[in-house]
């Protein structure tokens, strides 16, 4: 069976811009925060949260990204994983709201891995996790704050999140 | 065990088919169509009669590392590989530097009896190079030594090695030398060239070799003596002996069989099996080194057989001790070098693995090959074999071989030692048995 | 990778991915826990066979700030011989369940013993071998010029254009052959300059260009001038006259050091002999690398921990 869209190009450029709302509400406006994607589309959505953000409130938009290859709890099972970088805004994370970003929040522990690398950085106010897709099947008490969609699925199904800046489209497909 | 053998259908080294009737350790009778009910039947349909093989250079390692090797498991390994006589180095803890030590090795080796084992004598006390060890004494011993060599030590100083060639030459000795200026060679893991630069190994330069037999066969010339150069290993070695030669100059050469087929490109796995002394060098050298053997400037094939315990070669390459074993492999190695490369038939392996080493050992027996009358030291060997190089195939106490998992021709099928079977069936036959059918020829022989 | 036993053979690919991930880890030194949990659990073991302190050290930091468990285990000195005991030791070591074992040995190819032998099933590191090579410097080296050279934008990139001098006892050096097989491979340029005595056998079969004679190579303004420590035995065995003759012909000294163009880079393997191969003023200019070179050390050797241990086993590089 073929693939599926799900989330066309303009569905994902809505749900990041009521995600970005969403945040700005929530943190009471834009001071203090700290938008940090996880590579590699998790960091291209930041960005793109962070460039919205910027257009409603000037100087809310503070993007970096956070590389959690080496807090991993899957490395020796699977090839070796160049990291990325990790890139923390000029003003680091100390006392600030931090948000987040991936791309599909799956089993969770990706997410457990970016609060253990987030530890060795800082120790921000508050960190909030903000996802395009929440597919189901947690296996850590983790859960997001904003959510673009929720995408109930079976665990044989491979959700694929697709960037113009990486994979040349934007899409999210489902594939049986 | 009948004390007749009965070959049947073999073809010696010169292409002649026939039978082969052993008796009484010599060679009754050769001719086809013989029969003889009571004696042992071999059937040599498909299979070479070389003339037993004698190896000039052999380090059976007893007295003193019998660990490695003794002169009776070195013995078996020689039958195993077709060889019916091997000369004894002298590098022995204590050294064969006495007629003691000779006479000892010598009796060792008739006790054996799976080979005629030949003691060398060495040329310096010690093999320290600095003072002549007793050689007239051992010429005279029981043993009777006629080469003399400080293998494993070049004998560097000229005054003592032209000293030793004018000694030697009254009772028809020859000085076997190991050619390696020591000081062009200290420290030196493997030949010196682009390859030893890039694995940072010390190296052993080709001239460190090339000098010594050039002065060395000068000063032959001048004294008039004979002179042998051990394990030639470089094209610019073939020259030197080749001009030497040329010039009328008595000198023998020999070449192992790692020589003539190895590079230098093995010691890249830094794997110690490939250490030797001296080096394994290029393919040029390897072409040389044929193309010597071919022409003559090289006489013969000798193994420089030398067991080594496995902590020895298990190690870092500099902290490995140098040399392999080789008995076992030898005439494969020179079937898979020479023979199927077409430079040597088979009557040119019975030379230089059987004639010509005894003629510089001074080895009774071997003037005339398989011959009526001669005494029956025979080789079969059945050429068409192919066989996976294996651990089982070492017969001596270790395991140093280069040629572990390598595919070579030939087996040896048989090996008669003074008309007695040491292998039969391509499988050694057992101390007792060798012990038995030697009683009954030396009774004979006595009788 | 399986192992790191030497740069020859390594692939461009390979080499910039090291230094990539070694700009990672260099950026972990300066964060508030500079450590990352990613070897946790796993035991590293230096095994050095001939005292080298900073080598050791270095090594030791890297292993640390990725969390392993470190072992040091000094073969020189306590009653280990040669011979067996390597595969002794390499028994031991995989008896306490070593995951790498990081080897300085004084004989060449030691570290490829002990990766092909079969008594040990861990990742082997050459941390120097006799006279052939130290694969680690060679990365820290490399890492240092693209630092230099492309600042923050160095990920990514080689060395292309780079013109690099080694200078030095070449023979003896497994500093330059790493260096050689190496920055060729990324691209640069590289030449030797030595005492005839001191440069190897078929130095031409290699991919650099020779010079005997120091002014002549540094008056083409090399971009890296890379000093080989001498060690003043040399001259015993006569590969030299003596120290003083060495040092006015390849020695790099002040005035040497002035006419090379502002942007050249001086680097040392350390330990230096100031005054014999490098003066003072050449060791503790601005050009000098040295320092950063030992800062650049730990994240290279952290880069390459990280890319034995942290995957699955691969085929050996």
């Amino acid at each position: 069976m073929p693939s599926r869209v799900v989330l066309q190009q303009a569905d994902i450029s809505r749900a990041l811009t009521r995600i970005s709302h969403e945040i700005l509400e929530s943190n009471h406006g834009g001071s203090d925060l700290v938008i940090l994607g996880i590579p590699t589309r998790g960091a291209i959505l930041a960005e793109r949260i962070g460039a919205i953000l910027e257009s409603i409130e000037p100087g809310s938009g503070t993007v970096g990204t956070l590389d959690i290859t080496m807090y991993r709890d899957d490395l020796g099972r699977n090839l070796t994983r160049t990291p990325s970088p990790t890139r923390i805004p000029p003003g680091g994370i100390d006392g600030k709201t931090v948000v987040l970003v991936d791309d599909v929040l799956f089993s969770g522990r990706t997410v457990r891995a970016a609060l253990d690398a987030m530890v060795d950085l800082g120790r921000p106010r508050a960190v909030r996790l903000a996802v395009l897709v929440d597919r189901g099947h947690r296996e850590l008490p983790i859960r997001a704050d904003f959510v673009g969609k929720n995408l109930p699925s079976s665990l044989a199904e491979r959700i694929h999140v697709r960037v113009t800046e990486i994979d040349g489209v934007e899409e999210v497909t489902i594939e049986p | 065990m009948s004390r007749r053998i009965l070959i049947t259908g073999a073809v010696l080294a010169d292409g002649t088919p026939t039978d082969i009737l052993v008796s009484d350790g010599i060679v009754a009778e050769l001719g086809t169509g013989l029969s003889d009910a009571e004696a042992l039947a071999i059937d040599g349909a498909g299979l070479i009669a070389l003339p037993g093989l004698v190896d000039l250079h052999t380090h059976l390692r007893e007295p003193g590392f019998e660990h490695s090797e003794t002169v009776l498991t070195g013995s078996r390994a020689a039958a195993a590989g077709g060889f019916t006589a091997v000369h004894a180095m002298a590098n022995t803890s204590p050294v064969a530097d006495t007629a003691g030590v000779v006479e000892q090795v010598q009796a060792l080796g008739e006790d054996a009896g799976y080979v005629t084992v030949r003691p060398v004598g060495a040329v310096t006390i010690g093999l320290a190079g600095g003072q002549l060890a007793e050689i007239g004494a051992m010429a005279q011993s029981r043993a009777k030594v006629r080469v003399f060599s400080d293998d494993g030590k070049c004998v560097s100083d000229a005054v003592l090695m032209r000293r030793a060639l004018e000694y030697v030459t009254t009772f028809d000795g020859v000085v076997a030398q190991h050619a390696q200026e020591p000081r062009l060679t200290e420290d030196a893991q493997m030949n010196e060239g682009a390859l030893s630069s890039e694995l940072g190994l010390e190296g052993w330069p080709a001239v460190a070799e090339e000098a010594i037999i050039a002065r060395d066969v000068l000063l032959a010339e001048h004294v008039g003596a004979r002179l042998h150069v051990c394990h030639v290993s470089t094209a610019g070695s073939v020259d030197v002996v080749r001009w030497a030669k040329a010039r009328g100059i008595r000198v023998t050469a020999e070449v192992t069989p790692h020589h003539l087929l190895l590079t230098e490109d093995l010691a890249r796995s830094y794997d110690a099996r490939f250490k030797v002394n001296p080096p394994l060098r290029n393919q040029a050298d390897v072409e040389a080194l044929r193309a010597g053997l071919a022409d003559g400037t090289i006489d013969i094939i000798a193994t420089d057989h030398a067991p080594h315990p496995v902590e020895d070669k298990d190690c870092a390459w500099a902290d490995a001790a140098f040399g392999m074993v080789g008995l076992e492999s030898a005439l494969s190695v020179v079937q898979s070098a020479l023979i199927e490369s077409g430079i040597l038939g088979w009557a040119d392996v019975a030379r230089v693995l059987s004639r010509v080493p005894a003629e510089i050992g001074r080895v009774a027996g071997y003037d005339r090959g398989i011959a009526q009358g001669a005494p029956a030291n025979i080789t079969l060997v059945d050429p068409a074999a192919r066989r996976e190089f294996a651990r089982g195939d070492l017969r001596g106490r270790s395991a140093n071989s280069p040629y572990l998992g390598m595919t070579l021709p030939g087996r040896v099928v048989a090996t008669i030692h003074r008309g007695y079977p040491t292998v039969l069936d391509g499988e050694l036959r057992s101390v007792q048995q060798v012990a038995i059918s030697k009683g009954k020829e030396g009774n004979e022989s006595r009788g | 990778m399986r192992h790191l036993l030497s740069t020859r053979g390594i692939t461009r690919d390979q080499a910039v991915q090291i230094l990539d991930v070694a700009e990672d880890m260099a950026d972990v030194a300066t964060r508030e826990v500079p450590r990352l949990p990613v070897l946790r659990g796993k035991t590293v073991v230096n095994l050095f066979y001939e005292d080298s302190t900073r080598t050791r050290i270095s090594f030791e930091a890297a292993a640390k700030r990725l969390s392993a468990d470190v072992i040091n285990f000094s073969a020189k000195g306590s009653s280990v011989s040669k011979g067996e005991s390597l595969k002794d030791t390499a028994q031991t070591l995989a008896a306490m369940g070593a995951d790498a074992v990081i080897i300085r040995h004084q004989s060449s190819g030691a570290p490829e013993v002990l990766a092909r032998s079969g008594w040990i099933d861990a990742g082997i590191v050459n941390a120097g071998d006799g006279t052939h090579e130290h694969p680690t410097q060679a990365l820290l080296d490399a890492f240092t010029i693209r630092r230099r050279i492309h600042g923050q934008a160095a990920r990514g990139k080689g060395l292309e254009g780079c013109r690099v001098t080694i200078v030095g006892d070449i023979l003896h050096s497994r500093v330059a052959r790493s260096n050689v097989w190496l920055l060729t491979c990324l691209g640069a340029q590289v030449s030797l300059v030595a005492p005839a005595t001191l440069m190897p056998l078929a130095i031409g079969e290699w991919p650099v260009e020779v010079d005997y004679d120091l002014d002549h190579a540094l008056s083409a303004g090399p971009d890296v001038v890379m000093m080989l420590r001498i060690q003043a035995e040399r001259m015993h065995d006569a590969f030299f006259p003596n120290a003083r003759e060495y040092s006015r012909q390849w020695g790099l000294d002040d005035e040497r050091l002035a006419r090379l163009p502002e942007s050249s880079m001086v680097m040392h393997p350390g330990p230096m002999n100031r005054g014999l191969e490098i003066s003072a003023g050449a060791a503790d200019s601005p050009r000098s690398t040295v320092r950063e070179q030992v800062a650049n050390g730990v994240s290279v050797r952290m880069a390459v921990l990280y890319l034995l241990l942290a995957g699955a086993m691969e085929e050996a590089a």
